[in-house]
């Protein structure tokens, strides 16, 4: 299994102890584990309020989703010095993975219920408004940027409701056969605008999406080294754990 | 006496209790509904005949040990009590507790009652109880999508302890800000409990944490020693809140694997040293809230030390369940990652060969969301890797566990699932060889199924008899 390539990935993982909720470091774990068991060294960097993050060097990004609280605390330190360069590079390509809170602030803006308009990074042109219900339960979708029949599953549990508009080619990442998605109304679910990829997906998402897992590492692979492939893995219980979500919540 | 209506809910209520011991089903909350709906004061007019009062517990993890500690306690205080033992902790299995325990006449002749309370009803149960006083253990992130979110959890029981009569009194955590965050408006008084001992837990921050923030002003807190989670010793630089000085401290701790703790406690009343009969260092919590709500109701100390070394592993946590020929099992609930953590170092601790079974479910009592597997530090399992004979996951959830399990390190292939709950266990109990200890590790639903398994296969421990 070990090709001894020296290859070496850097991840920014914003926030790691604001944006922490619903089991989201599951997905640095699986990035790091996919990574070595293919002869890559991953090395994972955190960035939290007041640190430094050198998009520039990065080949990832990760950022999770937090409470309505901790995304206040580091909302100014997000605006004023991450975000507009963690923008930039996306636009250039960097790989990015935003889950809920983090996909959220990565709009143009969340309109609270009292119309009030929080503004976002304006990567993704997407925007969300406050729900008055939760929308909770397990998603399965269909990925075609994945592969032709690929699925996507994981869990949601968000009260805002996120439209995308159509600036540079942005998509759902995926469209549900079950579950809400973005808003519960169009069956998007996420968004991919260049390698940027947003998600109210937990679960987390990547542990049970090899194939998205795999999507973000080459992506960064061709980047820093030009291509070079991943080699293939089992993916026994990736699988297996996938097929269980798919099959018992998804519509036949 | 009860006035007619009140009567009819009650007699309708022990009709209800008695069909379902008749026929067992029907559940442990349906008969309290049934009496609330004919007569919705009921609770309230049981509750307020108990001469000595009630005490409330809440909290996230710890509230069915604590209040069952205090429970063996008030007993060999000799005095009657009202308990909600079968962990049915909604208003509608609270009310069936108060009825079952009053006389057909509608008298409740017991000294005290012991509540234990889920966090999302207390106010409601402090409108109708009026508690002598309410201890709150802890918070954690627990079945999020039942709650929403862990500040609502928190304010909530702020809420509930400022709807309490005057001469009521809060029993706070002192080592869990956001518990403690509670005594800062609190107009009452408060009885904080707290553990001054630096031998266990550690200078840094470890696995799932919670939140460091302080819930007064939002800014980081700063910490001088963490035991786990969001628990440790701390204070805010922003706004001076800080770690409360307990009036109930442990200074001196000696755990013991297996076979539980013992520890100091400096009280009002004096320094004693107790012993645990139960194991865990959260569970020196649990025993610490019970010791400052005995304090609080004037038990004796006599009681108080004969309860808690008296008092076995509650209903799956960490129980030990007896085979033959040097074989051993354990058996102790997870459900969230800070008592999975937990449970894991106990794991960790006892030393020898081992097996290990998983069971994750995901019906609405175990919390549909299982992405808090992978806040579990599962990964400090590393250590006894060499130890681990053999692995097994069942349940709804049994193949995200062995996912999870296969990202701690351990192969794929030595990793083995069995979707029902009983098989996995006949398979793994028929594996575990003459000394090798077999560790169960259900989620609540699987709990159930597990106990119904092992029942079957023949291994019940006494101690399950409730
Ligand atoms: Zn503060």
């Amino acid at each position: 299994m070990s090709k001894t390539s020296n290859r070496t990935l850097t991840l920014i993982h914003l926030y790691p102890d604001l944006l922490n909720l619903y089991g989201d470091r599951g997905n640095i774990i699986t990035l790091r584990r996919r990574c070595e068991w293919r002869g890559i060294t991953l090395q994972v960097h955190s960035a939290s309020l007041g640190e430094k993050a050198a998009f520039d060097d990065a080949d990832l990004v990760f950022m999770g989703g937090g409470s309505d609280r901790e995304q206040t605390l580091l909302f100014q330190d997000f605006q004023q010095h991450k975000g507009p360069a963690l923008v930039e590079a996306a636009e250039g390509g960097l790989p990015l993975l935003s889950v809920c809170g983090g996909y959220q602030l990565l709009g143009l803006y969340y309109r609270t219920h009292t119309g009030e308009e929080m503004p976002g990074l304006g990567l993704f042109d997407a925007w969300t408004e406050a729900g008055s219900t939760r929308l909770i339960g397990n998603v399965v979708a269909q990925a075609p940027l994945l592969g032709e029949q690929a699925t996507l599953v994981g869990f949601e549990n968000h009260s805002g409701r996120t439209f995308l508009g159509s600036r540079g080619g942005i998509q759902p990442l995926a469209q549900v056969t079950a579950g809400f998605g973005n808003n519960g109304d169009d069956q998007g679910e996420g968004a991919v605008y260049k390698n940027a990829v947003g998600t109210y997906l937990h679960g987390p998402v990547l542990p049970k999406n090899p194939a998205l897992a795999d999507w973000l590492l080459s992506k960064a692979l061709e980047r820093r080294y030009g291509g070079g492939s991943l080699s293939t893995l089992q993916d026994t219980w990736e699988n297996r754990a996938h097929l269980s979500v798919a099959q018992r919540f998804g519509k036949k | 006496m009860l006035s007619p209506r009140l009567l009819a809910g009650l007699w309708m209520g022990k009709t209800a209790i008695w069909l379902n011991r008749r026929f067992g089903h029907g559940g442990t909350s349906f008969p309290g509904g049934i009496g609330r709906r004919v007569a919705p004061q009921i609770l309230t007019a049981l509750a307020r005949q108990l001469k000595r009062g009630a005490m409330v517990v809440t909290g996230t993890n710890g509230k069915t040990t604590t209040s069952k500690m205090l429970a063996a306690i008030v007993e060999k205080s000799s005095l009657t009590l009202t308990h909600n033992r079968a962990g049915a902790n909604l208003v509608g299995g609270i009310t069936t507790a108060f009825i079952d325990s009053a006389t057909i006449g509608g008298s409740i002749t017991s000294d005290l009652g012991i509540i234990e309370v889920d966090e999302a009803t207390i106010p409601q149960l402090v409108r109708e109880v009026q508690p002598k006083g309410v201890v709150v253990t802890n918070f954690f992130r627990d079945q999020l999508d039942r709650f929403g979110e862990l500040d609502k959890t928190v304010s909530l029981v702020g809420e509930a302890l400022r709807l309490l009569p005057v001469q009521s009194i809060a029993v706070l955590n002192a080592d869990d800000p956001l518990v403690a965050s509670l005594g800062k408006d609190f107009p009452g008084r408060v009885l904080y409990f707290g553990i001054d001992d630096r031998s266990y837990g550690a200078r840094e921050m470890l696995q799932s944490a919670e939140t460091r923030f302080c819930r007064l002003c939002g800014h980081p807190l700063t910490y001088d020693w963490f035991f786990f989670g969001q628990l440790g010793h701390y204070r805010c630089s922003h706004c001076g809140f800080e770690r409360p000085e307990p009036k109930i401290k442990v200074t001196g701790i000696q755990l013991k694997g297996e076979e539980g703790s013992a520890f100091t406690v400096e009280t009002p009343r004096g320094t004693w040293q107790l012993e645990l009969s139960t194991p865990g260092f959260y569970n020196i919590y649990n025993a610490l809230a019970a010791i400052a709500s005995a304090i609080r109701l004037d038990l004796p100390e006599k009681a108080i030390r004969a309860g808690l070394q008296g008092y076995r592993t509650n209903f799956g946590r960490m129980e030990r369940i007896e085979l033959e020929d040097g074989r051993r099992a354990f058996l102790a609930l997870i459900k969230n990652p800070t008592g999975c953590d937990e449970v894991i170092r106990t794991l960790v601790q006892n030393r020898g060969p081992k097996r290990l079974l998983v069971i994750i479910n995901d019906n609405a009592a175990d919390g549909r969301d299982i992405s808090w597997l992978w806040d579990a530090d599962f990964e400090s399992l590393e250590p006894v890797y060499p130890e681990l004979r053999s692995v097994f996951t069942s349940g709804l959830r049994g193949e995200d566990m062995a996912l999870r399990l296969n990202y701690t390190g351990i192969p794929a292939e030595s990793i083995r699932y069995e979707a029902n709950v009983e098989s996995a266990i006949r398979s793994a109990l028929e594996m575990t060889e003459p000394g090798e200890t077999l560790y169960i590790l259900p989620t609540y639903t699987a709990l159930l199924e597990s106990k119904a398994a092992l029942t079957r296969l023949g291994h019940s421990p006494h101690y399950w008899e409730e």
